[in-house]
């Protein structure tokens, strides 16, 4: 007889598994850092950063099918809301702050977590009734609204600074030691950026933590039965107005750490890093890893920051070994090769590079019945 | 067990459903027929509250008519959608899975969930199966389950026959009236008036939003205003 209790995988081996990846994700940061310098291992950190932005939009469309174009807003929520809360621009507004607020990391971070969430339900209320291009039009608005506000609040009160952005942002700094400058531990120097990829793969498994327990959540199985027939959910007892605002909220204080741990990195923010663009390459990262399905999204982080990296590296001397001199800009090239790239895996691996058992059944379906009406 | 009083259903200035009166009792299987258009689904959507609605709609005693749709099933109130509504992309078994969302009993879930799968034996070959992946009748059967799997006291069925074989028809027809035999009330809403009237007590007739006529399923089958209009006047 059939029954609803699914077969567990063995323990033993995802144990195992989960051992050598832990030593694996340790010693990262060294084997690329001697292997190919320590400007990868920033590359490494904005991967992080990354996949924890595409695994919190993997919840808003991923799991719960709503396409949200805007969804970096919430990323500069969060960035903002570090920037002005452990800097001293907000001196310059309120001068009765001075030196500014410099309040610590762990404050912070839930706060932008709290903040971005309520931004996220403040995009999500007026739009519970708007589904697929509709919803993305809306959300695309959204995004832009708030990026165009952090590019004009410098009047009539210079809230975010405009266009030249919030800089001395303070380093994170936790329990006293700050990750903004290389630590010596018994004779060991670990540079800024390595702590910094300590501090975001913490967060990241955090998020993945949550991502997978939300996945099998009665609230994770809401979200699906939403994507799939939000009348039949309704039908089954889904409160789809609340389960849609929360889909929406956790998406976004998911983007509003990553913001956080963003400016804290950088020491500044300014709008130019939430344009659509940023976005979209979120969405890329979600839809090309394969949607809904948490290690596809996680790849799909991964190689859409280290590619162009690579890219940026390595086409200059390519191109100079082949033709003698540089025929197209790495910039370019970089775009051009994104969108090559997107075409062929819509074309040949719909679902995703990397999708869950589900699409692969679902495609394998499709194609037996192409196969059976061929014949 | 549901007492339905000057139901009234608008689409922005058009009003679809115009002050219905409908009534079901406990056990009672009772069916509503009508042409396309006549606002039978819109009446059945505003019972199971996906419209928004004004008249009243008691439902054991209580008026649901501003009730929240997410509310009605945990009163055993079940909604079987129109087009099957099936969450194409689970299997049959998450599908029936999602049917007992709001239950936590978990042991009388599976013991349901067995009995549903004895009574739809086609579910239970297909159960790992993708619900999008089923043919039109096995969907139906699926969203039949589905709705089961909540232990409704009443079932609302919206076109149970639609876009069916005949052969799948004449099943889940025959499901209905098992469901209907173990006591759970059903409001069937059917163009297939023959067959909608063949396994119902009492019927209503719709058109243009309001009901024009109610008897016993029997008479109504005799009716040959019925006849002409909605039995192809044999």
């Amino acid at each position: 007889m059939s029954s609803l209790l699914g077969a567990r995988r063995d323990p033993r081996m995802a144990r195992a598994g989960a051992v050598v990846l832990g030593i694996g994700l340790a010693i990262m940061p060294f084997v690329v850092g001697a292997g190919a310098g320590t400007a990868w291992v920033r590359v490494l950190d904005f991967a992080l950063l990354y996949i924890m932005l595409a695994l919190g939009l993997n919840i808003v469309v991923g799991f719960a099918g709503l396409l949200d174009l805007g969804y970096i807003a919430f990323y500069a929520v969060g960035a903002y809301l570090y920037a002005l809360l452990s800097s001293p621009h907000l001196a310059v507004a309120f001068p009765a702050l001075a030196p500014g607020l410099h309040w610590p990391v762990w404050v912070i971070l839930p706060l932008g977590a709290l903040v971005a969430g309520t931004f996220g339900v403040i995009l999500g209320a007026p739009t519970l009734r708007l589904r697929g291009d509709y919803l993305a039009i809306v959300t695309l608005g959204f995004g832009e609204i708030i990026r165009i506000f952090m590019n004009n609040l410098n009047r009539p009160v210079n809230l975010t600074n405009g266009p030249q952005g919030i800089t001395q942002i303070d380093p994170i700094s936790i329990g006293g030691v700050s990750l903004g400058r290389s630590v010596e531990v018994a004779g060991f120097v670990i540079p800024s950026v390595y702590l910094y990829y300590y501090l975001f793969l913490i967060a990241t498994l955090a998020v993945v933590f949550v991502s997978i327990r939300l996945e099998d959540s009665r609230i994770g199985r809401a979200w699906v039965a939403i994507r799939e027939d939000e009348i039949a959910a309704k039908s089954c007892g889904i409160n789809t107005r609340n389960i849609k605002l929360l889909a929406f909220a956790m998406g976004a204080s998911f983007g509003g750490v990553a913001g956080g741990l963003f400016a804290g990195f950088q020491q500044f923010v300014s709008p130019e890093s939430f344009t659509l663009l940023e976005s979209i390459m979120v969405l890329c990262m979600v839809v090309l890893g394969g949607m809904g399905h948490i290690p596809g999204v996680i790849f799909g982080g991964i190689l859409l920051t280290v590619l162009p990296e690579a890219l940026r590296y390595g086409a200059v001397p390519v191109q100079t070994a082949l033709f003698g001199k540089v025929l197209i800009p790495p910039e370019s090239l970089r775009m051009l090769l994104f969108g090559l790239a997107l075409i062929l895996v819509m074309l040949y691996r719909p679902a995703g590079l990397w999708p869950s058992a589900t699409r692969k059944r679902e495609l394998a379906v499709a194609r037996e019945a192409a196969e059976g009406r061929s014949e | 067990m549901l007492k339905v009083r000057e139901l009234r259903v608008a689409y922005g200035g058009i009003a679809a459903v115009k002050g219905v009166d409908l009534d079901i009792a406990d056990r009672e299987t009772v069916c509503l027929i009508g042409c396309n258009g006549a606002g039978k689904t819109s009446t059945l959507k505003a019972l199971a509250r996906m419209l928004p609605a004004h008249g009243e709609i008691r439902y054991r005693g209580d008026d649901i008519v501003q009730w929240p749709a997410h509310r009605l099933i945990g009163e055993g109130l079940a909604l079987v959608p129109e087009g099957r509504g099936v969450f194409a992309r689970l299997s049959v078994l998450e599908n029936l899975a999602m049917g007992a969302y709001c239950r936590d009993d978990r042991g009388e879930i599976e013991s349901d969930l067995q009995r549903v799968l004895g009574l739809l034996p086609r579910l239970e070959e297909r159960a790992s199966q993708l619900a999008g992946t089923l043919s039109g009748g096995e969907q139906q059967m699926l969203a039949i389950g589905r709705a089961l799997m909540a232990r409704p006291k009443l079932l609302l069925l919206d076109e149970p026959s639609m876009g069916l074989a005949p052969i799948m028809v004449q099943k889940v027809f025959e499901v209905i009236q098992t469901i209907a035999a173990e006591g759970v009330a059903i409001l069937l809403v059917e163009q297939n008036a023959k067959l909608a009237l063949s396994v119902s007590s009492r019927g209503y007739v719709m058109d243009s939003g309001l009901i024009v006529l109610a008897d016993s399923s029997a008479m109504l089958l005799d009716n040959p205003k019925v006849r002409e209009a909605y039995l192809g006047g044999e």
